[in-house]
């Protein structure tokens, strides 16, 4: 088992040229420089490092074809906005890192807030084009690296959130359980009240 | 798929057509065939092995790769019958072979003598149509044993005082304990409670050719990839293939139920993968296809005998629908828990099992549980603390921080049988096969959202105990999403208030019986799959002392 989790590993990083299936080279070097926003780079690996723009890219010629009108008019809009609070600034990925946040600032309408909801499923079709780029980074940064996805390069967004990229655990597992005793049944009570 | 299987013919008039292979159709389907009879099961899903089990969160939940699909199966949702329902997702199950059982959390915990009898010993109850079973836990009792030994159930025989009677042991010692579990232990007894181990059906030692759970991490809305988690698939199913009688006939989705001149059915008509129309004969008809598309399928078999659906001169197929009720409260601690290791749940506590309605102010009572079932991207985009960043620095810190430290402690409770809550056939929407979809109505009595906040009181006290270091609770609600799909053609011994008798043959047509959540009467306290297997064992039991004894008509 895991030799063909090597095998699908190394399948999986195969096939992560720098070659686009939907963006153009331009519009990659946009993704990227907004999902690198949205989990920036910091001592740790972010969006860029975990090849986000790459799950992005192949998303929306597979599971994610319904958003391609999403990007294919937000972008556009992204470089108005751009150049609207910053005039001096033609494209987003030129301005720095502060005036990006603060262009996301003004597309983040909190739309997405009220769709948060502990039972349900992630949803398939977000509403704003921040909104839909958030959730793919999400997504991109933290799928199973040993997917078809190309997100979550050498499983750097897992590495982030403390989660080991391993699919088979023994105890202990935690810091709680470490010293567990083993279990020793409840202490006898008179009193087994019901409430 | 084993190459012991025979291939029956769509013509040839086998003893059983099992409709569905989940919790209930996979035992039923093992145990008439282990009887003798010759067997075929439809199933509307795909037949899926462990291989197909990845831990692709997108390709698994949302894309649904083992559940029903939004746009091929699409649902409405109204709160009341007099209101418009509105399409929206309605529920969720497993819909590949091995049903729910294949992607479920796997708590097994036995209802208990109360849940069979609270009619008679707490009623009657206002709004509700609560009603006691024609069964008790002692005629059940023998096939929870069964269902343990047989299926694969791990816990720890009299860990907890509050536990009903039982015949014999856990065949296997629990699973090990998680940090949540750990911190929940050590909470519930300092609060004077009485945590145990939790009953699951995942293997805790290899049995049966079958591998131990590995604590991949990817357990509740995951098929196991080594065949732990005691799923019909993992189990039933293949034990039903071993008898060389039985046929798992996948892609073949069920859509009416046709009887003789005689009243009798006469076998299952279903759509095959091509959605070409086929018709398996069968002498008779077993339906396990959970507690909406059971109803659903009986509504849409109506007939000139049968108007308002087959087998409901009672008028109650698709009604009293409970969900059970319960809440989630959420807490973060200072050091790693590493939760994510492993199955979802180690420890849990009944001490609320039966609450005094006159000391609490409502019906009903629940169970407890410390778990974490989230996966990288559902936590991510969900389960951190109300009021986050939602990204940037301070949002990729607060995953890095609290991915590690979070658990949840689930309140799993009662739901009052209301008879307006249902599921029922959407006089607009059609799914992808043309027919009718699914309309849940449903309103919660209020006695469950009552009990609902009481044990998310419960929860914040225990978390409080803990030393949680964050926690937060949703508001109560009422509920508008199934995944529990209990009561809808109960079981009883009144023709005019129940769909079934305690054989599971219905009421009106004597060739035709229903094993699944939909014949339960109560909802016991959450948990219902342990349940649900039990009463598959039994109904199997009685259907094929019917049969021997030529009470089937052939």
């Amino acid at each position: 088992m895991l030799a063909a989790a090597t095998h699908a590993r190394q399948a999986a990083q195969s096939t992560t040229p720098a070659k686009f299936e939907f963006f153009s080279a331009e519009q990659a070097a946009e993704v990227d420089a907004i999902s690198a926003r949205i989990i920036p780079t910091t001592d740790t690996p972010g969006a860029h490092e975990a090849g986000v723009v790459f799950f992005i890219d192949r998303a929306l010629v597979t599971f994610a074809k319904d958003d391609q009108r999403m990007y294919a008019a937000g972008l556009p809009e992204l470089q108005a906005r751009t150049r609207e609070m910053f005039p001096s600034i033609q494209r987003f990925s030129a301005a720095t890192p502060e005036q990006q946040d603060q262009i996301l600032q003004s597309l983040d309408e909190q739309s997405a807030a009220a769709a948060g909801g502990r039972r349900s499923r992630p949803a398939a079709a977000a509403q704003s084009f921040f909104e839909t780029v958030r959730v793919h980074t999400i997504m991109g940064f933290l799928i199973d690296p040993d997917s078809d996805k190309r997100g979550n390069r050498d499983a750097v967004g897992w590495k982030v959130i403390g989660r080991d990229n391993e699919h088979m655990f023994q105890p202990p597992f935690g810091y709680y359980d470490k010293d567990y005793p083993g279990w020793q049944p409840n202490p006898p009570d008179a009193d087994k009240t019901k409430s | 798929m084993t190459l012991d299987q025979p291939k029956y013919k769509t013509t040839d008039e086998v003893d059983f057509v099992v409709i569905g292979s989940g919790a209930a159709g996979g035992i039923l389907a093992k145990e008439l065939s282990e009887d003798g009879f010759r067997v075929v099961v439809l199933e509307q899903g795909p037949y899926l092995t462990e291989k197909d089990f990845v831990h692709d969160e997108i390709k698994v939940l949302n894309q649904d790769l083992l559940t029903n699909h939004p746009e091929l199966q699409p649902t409405t949702f109204r709160k009341t019958p007099q209101d418009k329902a509105k399409p929206q997702r309605a529920l969720v199950y497993g819909r590949l072979v091995g049903g729910t059982s294949t992607h479920f959390t796997a708590n097994f915990w036995r209802f208990h003598e109360i849940d069979f009898i609270e009619r008679s010993k707490v009623g009657p109850i206002p709004g509700a149509t609560l009603s006691d079973w024609p069964i008790t836990y002692a005629d059940l009792e023998p096939y929870y044993t069964k269902v343990e030994w047989e299926i694969g159930v791990s816990g720890l025989a009299g860990a907890s005082p509050f536990d009903p009677p039982r015949s014999k042991p856990y065949p296997m010692p629990p699973l090990p304990v998680k940090s949540s579990g750990v911190i929940f232990e050590r909470a519930a007894r300092k609060l004077g409670w009485h945590p145990f181990p939790a009953p699951m059906a995942i293997l805790s030692q290899p049995r049966a050719g079958r591998s131990a759970c590995i604590n991949c991490g990817f357990c509740l809305s995951f098929g196991c990839e080594v065949g732990a988690k005691s799923s019909s698939l993992a189990t039933a199913i293949r034990m039903a293939e071993k008898t060389g009688r039985c046929e798992i006939r996948p892609n073949s989705y069920v859509h009416r139920i046709e009887l003789d001149a005689n009243g009798r059915a006469t076998g299952a008509v279903y759509f095959d993968a091509r959605r070409n129309v086929q018709r398996q004969k069968a002498k008779a008809v077993v339906v396990c296809a959970n507690g909406a598309e059971t109803p659903r399928l009986l509504l849409l078999s109506a007939n000139k005998q049968f108007p308002d659906g087959l087998a409901n001169s009672s008028g109650y197929v698709g009604k009293n629908l409970m969900l059970n009720s319960g809440g989630v409260t959420t807490a973060v601690f200072e050091e790693p828990l590493n939760d994510y290791k492993g199955f979802a749940v180690s420890r849990i506590l009944h001490d609320f099992y039966e609450l005094d309605p006159d000391k609490v102010g409502f019906h009903g009572g629940g169970g407890l549980d410390a778990r974490f079932d989230m996966t990288p991207i559902g936590f991510a985009l969900g389960s951190l603390p109300p009021g986050s960043p939602r990204w940037g620095k301070e949002f990729k810190e607060a995953l890095s921080h609290n991915f590690t430290r979070t658990c949840e402690i689930f309140g799993h409770g009662t739901s009052l049988p209301v008879e307006n809550n249902s599921f029922s056939l959407d006089p607009d929407l059609k799914d992808a096969w043309g027919l009718p979809a699914l309309r849940l109505t449903y309103k919660d009595h209020p006695d469950d959202l009552k009990l609902t906040a009481w044990l998310n009181a419960r929860s914040a006290e225990l978390v409080e105990a803990a030393g949680a270091k964050k926690m937060w609770a949703p508001p109560v609600q009422e509920q508008q999403f199934a995944v529990h799909l209990l009561g809808t053609c109960r079981m009883g011994n009144d023709p005019k208030t129940s769909v079934i008798n305690s054989d599971h043959r219905t009421h009106d047509v004597k060739n035709l019986f229903l094993c699944d959540g939909s014949s339960l009467v109560t909802s016991g306290r959450g948990q219902p799959t342990m349940t649900i297997e039990a009463l598959a064992f039994r109904a199997a039991d009685r259907i094929t002392a019917l049969a021997k004894r030529g009470d089937l008509p052939a």
